[in-house]
């Protein structure tokens, strides 16, 4: 498993760049893989997704519904595409500093 | 910059671009593997190998020269073989069997589509059986290579783990093997082996960890199933008005209803899911979704036999807790060459609960007697047959549908029938794709027995291809623009493949058009369907939605 320097922090990550561990997630960690997925800034629209995908996966140990982020950010699909070029998945959860989802997904 | 996990890395082009005709430079035993990016799955981690008590957790890569084996490796791979050749009669004649007459050669989506020799499934069985020869038989210990033996070394288990891992376990080549050679169950002996050495690919051991733990291959617990669940119930009451019950880990229930966890979270699965708590709300069904057996797909089936024992005994026990008559499984595929294979011996018998019998036809599921538990497309072609669903199929009339049949429900269990009847009944427009591709010759999706990960995806998209030709040719003929199938692996993974190979064809569950066609009781006028997409036809006030009068 790779170490790389994420937000001024030594942080473990995936073969794709996923953070290992959620705990070691703060802005700053945020902003520097927001790089990695080609998303030069935060914006406050970055930071709604971002943020409602952290608090639910505190509270609920998953990544929401696709449609369940669209429902209640506001944001279209496409939307979201345009804030997190790699997507919900691979993009915006990354972000927020969740593992890559498995299984018939 | 566009990486090989991405769909877009691959020029179509290129990958058409398959050399069947020139022999490869080496003979096959001294052509090393080439672990090429997009080609194959990453490591199961340390993590996942601790929770569930596998031997040699630690960090590895397949592009690492040293696998971090254990130093007696060898000594493992070849007890475990002879444990396992004792064990299983099949395994040891397979071994035997073969006489390399090449029937099956052609029949594989990943020599198809990519044309590695060794994805032949004769040479891919070959790899473990030329080690089976130089170690077990007396002709291979005397005359080596010319009996087709070879030793056991580091190079022969890497290329194990690479082919082992290039193949779907579809049984495709199984079919038209003159001897009826299984050949995954040669991969599923050369997984349990490689397991041995801790050497897993995390897209399989991971969903087995969460599964194990959580009851489901996405580690959702109890209170994020809710959550997801009733957000279902909202976007069903938006799209008719119905407000559909939730009703979870019931004691004494008549049903426990089994999906896939694919249907609880990623389209298209979650409007089939959508269409299960519709359709049982509206039936009046007693049933139960259990949060501690909340899926019904068995990863074990792809890691191995002590794997699937674990997790397909949590549904029986849950079963027996809840204290309900009978098991209704969901649009999974795996699950049902688990159940009909392998759940006797590992869980059976299941003497507690009830041969199956639907409350509403009084039909008695005979074929059923031993597991207890109904495929849903039984149940509903029974309903259907005893015009119990009020169906109005023209409201899928925009809809023209083909039925891609999943390997294991297809191969696994000859389920053929049921899903084409339910589908003719909710659907005008159904065609079927060439037969050669169709029922127990159906091709693989490609992303089957744990492959369906991005990082692989050199290989989805060539494994996907035969598919995906013949998803075009019912698209160019007849305008095909839904691909039907049962699995929660092909929904996800042929989203990729139609979007790639046959764009503008969509993948399906069946139960979210039979939702879509149904006319419910106190529904209200519908004009969109369960993905809240208006339908046509429908948007308009000529026509009552609901009034079946044409």
């Amino acid at each position: 498993m790779a170490i790389a320097e994420l937000g001024g922090k030594q942080i473990e990550i995936d073969e794709d760049g996923f953070i290992q561990d959620p705990n070691a997630w703060d802005e700053e960690v945020a902003k520097s893989l927001a790089g990695t997925e080609g998303v030069a800034e935060l914006t406050e629209d970055h930071w709604k997704v971002v943020n409602y995908l952290r608090e639910y996966y505190l509270e609920f140990n998953m990544a929401p519904m696709i449609r369940k982020l669209c429902k209640t950010t506001g944001f279209k699909l496409k939307e979201i595409y345009d804030l997190f070029p790699s997507g919900p998945a691979k993009g915006a959860c990354k972000v927020a500093g969740l593992p890559k989802p498995t299984g018939c997904v | 910059m566009v990486k090989p996990d991405e769909v877009a890395y691959y020029k179509k082009d290129d990958l058409l671009k398959v050399d069947y005709e020139s022999l490869p430079a080496t003979e096959w035993m001294d052509t090393p593997v080439d672990f090429r990016r997009g080609s194959y799955i990453y490591p199961g981690k340390p993590k996942n190998l601790k929770i569930l008590d596998l031997p040699n957790p630690r960090e590895w890569a397949l592009t690492d020269d040293d696998w971090k084996l254990q130093e007696n490796w060898k000594q493992i791979i070849l007890e475990g073989m002879a444990e396992r050749l004792k064990k299983y009669r099949s395994f040891k004649l397979f071994m035997d069997t073969c006489v390399r007459c090449g029937a099956c050669a052609d029949k594989c989506h990943f020599y198809i589509g990519g044309g590695d020799p060794k994805n032949m499934p004769v040479l891919r069985a070959e790899l473990l059986r030329s080690v089976y020869r130089k170690d077990f038989t007396t002709l291979g210990k005397v005359l080596g290579k010319l009996a087709g033996a070879r030793e056991l070394t580091i190079d022969v288990i890497k290329e194990w783990f690479y082919y082992f891992y290039q193949c779907t376990e579809c049984r495709r080549c199984s079919v038209f093997c003159p001897y009826g050679i299984d050949t995954a169950e040669i991969t599923m002996m050369g997984r349990e082996l490689l397991g041995l050495l801790g050497l897993y690919i995390n897209w399989s051991i991971e969903p087995v960890a969460n599964c194990y733990r959580f009851g489901n291959h996405l580690a959702i617990p109890p209170h994020g199933l809710v959550d997801t669940l009733e957000f279902m119930l909202e976007d069903i009451e938006e799209a008719t008005g119905i407000k559909a019950g939730l009703p979870l880990n019931k004691k004494g229930a008549e049903v426990l209803f089994i999906p896939p966890s694919g249907d609880y979270v990623a389209a298209p699965g979650i409007y089939t899911c959508m269409g299960y708590l519709l359709l049982f709300h509206d039936l009046g069904l007693d049933y139960t979704f259990s949060t501690y057996a909340s899926e019904g797909g068995n990863f074990g089936l792809f890691t191995s036999h002590e794997m699937i024992k674990r997790l397909n005994s949590k549904i029986y026990a849950e079963a027996k807790r809840l204290g309900v008559k009978w098991i209704l499984g969901g649009e999974c595929g795996h699950m049902w060459r688990v159940l009909h294979q392998y759940m006797d011996t590992v869980s059976g018998p299941a003497d507690f609960l009830e041969v199956p019998k639907s409350p509403f036809t009084g039909t008695v599921f005979e074929n059923a007697r031993s597991t207890k538990t109904v495929h849903i497309m039984e149940f509903f072609s029974d309903l259907i047959k005893h015009d119990k669903l009020n169906l109005d199929p023209s409201r899928n009339d925009h809809i023209r549908v083909t039925f891609h049949d999943s390997c294991n429900p297809a191969r696994g269990m000859g389920i053929f029938e049921e899903p084409r009847y339910v589908l003719k009944s909710v659907c005008n427009n159904f065609f079927e794709m060439p037969l050669n591709t169709i029922r127990e010759q159906t091709f693989c999706c490609g992303g089957g027995a744990g492959l369906g990960t991005d990082e692989n995806m050199e290989m989805r998209l060539r494994g996907g291809l035969p598919r995906g030709a013949a998803v075009k040719y019912v698209q160019e003929k007849h305008g095909v623009n839904q691909l039907a199938a049962m699995c929660a692996i092909d929904r996800a993974t042929l989203t990729t493949v139609c979007d790639y190979w046959a764009p503008g064809v969509q993948a399906t569950g069946i139960t979210e058009l039979v939702a879509n066609a149904m006319i419910f009781k106190g529904e209200n006028k519908r004009t969109v369907n369960l993905r809240l997409e208006p339908v046509p036809g429908m948007e308009g006030d000529e026509k009552e939605g609901g009034a079946d009068d044409e």
